[in-house]
């Protein structure tokens, strides 16, 4: 294995995603990190947004357990209220938006509220907080999952956050533009092809394989003809991580 | 003007009655009032719907300790820890009670309480639009775009008109005037929807310090119902230049939280065995301390000479 732990590699890749200029809604943990590492690298214009009311150039300097923790309050760019944040996801003015979740399908819809379904779920999972509007309103939204064949599924039991929602012309008809763009995962990335917007194979991490992908996967996971290693972390892109992870917690 | 400055066991009872809609901090991550929630807990005030876009584990807490039987908001749990025990216990087994939930998304939960805050019918939005929230709750409507010539799908949000809005701030006077700053989260939209505010006070100041800055303010005093001197009343949620996260007490309360009866436990621990804040600050000691921000990054001087 290379000098890299794979959630670095998942970082950098989710990084690679922002592009120069790019407006982002940026939310916490490993997104937040790629942004940095896209700030100090290939995307030195990029703007985060955080729903709490922040919008920040550079990332904080400091531990943040959550997006309003002091750290991310000071040298903000604004500190202003969620609605005016969140006008700007409504107001198409968002290039791209990172969230996680429990359970995501083959067209990129997420479960984060309701595992088994409404009317008796075995998991009341916290809920959107802000991920449906992401989700919905991000000109490209980008997932950050942990690859295992219960949470890639067939079908979500519930939709929190809308991806293609049936595939084809779905999401156009339920009055959304934009769509999932890219699953990072712990394995691999995958994206969605064709007219019908099915989530496709792209590129498998390090140390993985296409049987082990297909097999952590809940459908019939197509490949990409020009499937391809994820490429690794070049030495700048983990020169401008470890100076944001001083502590290395995305090294263990 | 008139006088506002109450205790908060004072402030809870005159103010909070059982199966009101109350929010409970709005402000996200930040500034949300657990000694507030304790308050409620100690008074057993019941059946209150909390209204809150994430208010981290303080509705966790309400609804084991038996207060809260309906949420309205976007996020339940432990930002911390992840997933809310009491939270799931409640909707997957009923335990202590039955649980409902309004499904929200942040950008919902802002639109029904700006509608409220602005005397709007309804607010129309979109971001909801694809959701199953739309399923779960049925009480928006789905509709058309009157002005668009092609087919445009539009959520109408109904006003949401909480009872009353329990919101900490930095520092106020003993009139309910006020200064909130940092990030804020839906804190004005509450304060606006709500036909009561209880303010908990971080530092009561001067009048003269508000006045001093009215474009810090969020709604002038006379709005306010009631105003509570609680230092660190938002522990262990942050408060922007004054207290950091108290990151492990959130873990702590996850952990123990886990079993009904550990949940129990910290509860007797935290806040029944309690009288107040004051002794809950006293039990936290150093603990409290360590938090406090002592850095300076003040703001520049704003001018608002007349002449």
């Amino acid at each position: 294995m290379a000098d890299y732990s794979i959630q670095e590699l998942m970082i950098v890749a989710a990084a690679r995603e922002i592009r120069d200029g790019e407006v982002v809604f940026v939310g916490m943990r490993l997104p937040i990190t790629a942004y940095g590492v896209a700030r100090l690298t290939h995307a030195p214009n990029a703007v985060g947004l955080f729903e709490c009311g922040i919008v920040r150039y550079g990332p904080a300097d400091g531990m943040l357990y959550t997006m309003g923790d002091p750290p991310n309050q000071l040298g903000a760019a604004w500190a202003t209220g969620l609605v005016q944040v969140m006008s700007l996801l409504q107001r198409g003015r968002v290039d791209a938006g990172f969230i996680g979740g429990a359970e995501i399908d083959r067209f990129g819809n997420i479960n984060t509220s309701y595992i088994g379904g409404i009317g008796n779920p075995t998991i009341k999972l916290p809920g959107s907080g802000g991920a449906a509007d992401i989700a919905a309103m991000s000109k490209r939204l980008l997932a950050i999952m942990n690859h295992e064949k219960r949470r890639l599924v067939q079908r979500v039991d519930y939709v929190t956050s809308p991806g293609y929602l049936d595939g084809g012309e779905s999401r156009k008809k339920a009055g959304l533009d934009g769509g999932p763009a890219a699953v990072i995962t712990d394995r691999a990335i995958l994206r969605p092809h064709g007219s019908d917007n099915e989530l496709h194979l792209a590129s498998v991490h390090e140390g993985h394989d296409v049987d082990e992908v297909r097999g952590q996967t809940g459908w019939d996971l197509k490949v990409l003809p020009d499937l391809d290693e994820t490429p690794p972390p070049t030495a700048e892109e983990l020169a401008a991580l470890h100076e944001i992870d001083k502590d290395g917690f995305w090294r263990r | 003007m008139i006088e506002k400055l109450v205790d908060l066991r004072d402030a809870i009872a005159e103010h909070l009655r059982a199966g009101d809609k109350a929010v409970l901090g709005a402000c996200l991550e930040p500034d949300v009032p657990f000694a507030a929630t304790h308050e409620i807990i100690r008074q057993d005030l019941r059946d209150l719907n909390v209204i809150a876009p994430i208010s981290d584990a303080s509705t966790d807490m309400l609804i084991g300790a038996g207060c809260c039987t309906e949420v309205t908001g976007a996020w339940v749990g432990n930002v911390s820890g992840g997933l809310g025990h009491n939270y799931r216990r409640a909707y997957e087994t009923a335990e202590p009670h039955k649980l409902t939930v309004h499904d929200h998304s942040n950008f919902s939960i802002g639109m029904a309480l700006m509608a409220g805050a602005y005397g709007m019918p309804y607010a129309p939005m979109r971001s909801i639009l694809g959701s199953d929230i739309l399923r779960s709750n049925p009480e928006f409507r789905l509709a058309e775009n009157p002005f668009s010539e092609a087919a445009e799908p539009v959520v109408l949000v109904p006003p949401l008109k909480p009872n009353v809005a329990i919101l900490p701030v930095q520092r106020a006077d003993r009139f309910g005037n006020h200064h909130h700053w940092g990030s804020r989260g839906l804190v004005f939209e509450a304060a606006m929807a709500a036909e009561k505010v209880i303010l908990l006070a971080d530092e009561i100041v001067e009048p003269e310090v508000i006045t001093s800055d009215p474009s810090r303010v969020l709604i002038p005093g006379y709005l306010v119902s009631a105003v509570c001197h609680v230092p660190a009343g938002m522990h262990p949620s942050p408060m922007t230049g004054r207290w950091q996260r108290d990151n492990e007490f959130f873990n702590e309360y996850h952990r123990q939280s886990r079993s009904r009866q550990g949940f129990l436990e910290w509860l007797d621990e935290w806040v029944l065995s309690l009288p107040d804040h004051a002794a809950y600050r006293e039990k936290l000691g150093a603990r409290l301390e360590r938090l406090r921000i002592v850095g300076a990054a003040p703001a520049a001087e704003t001018n608002f000479a007349a002449a």
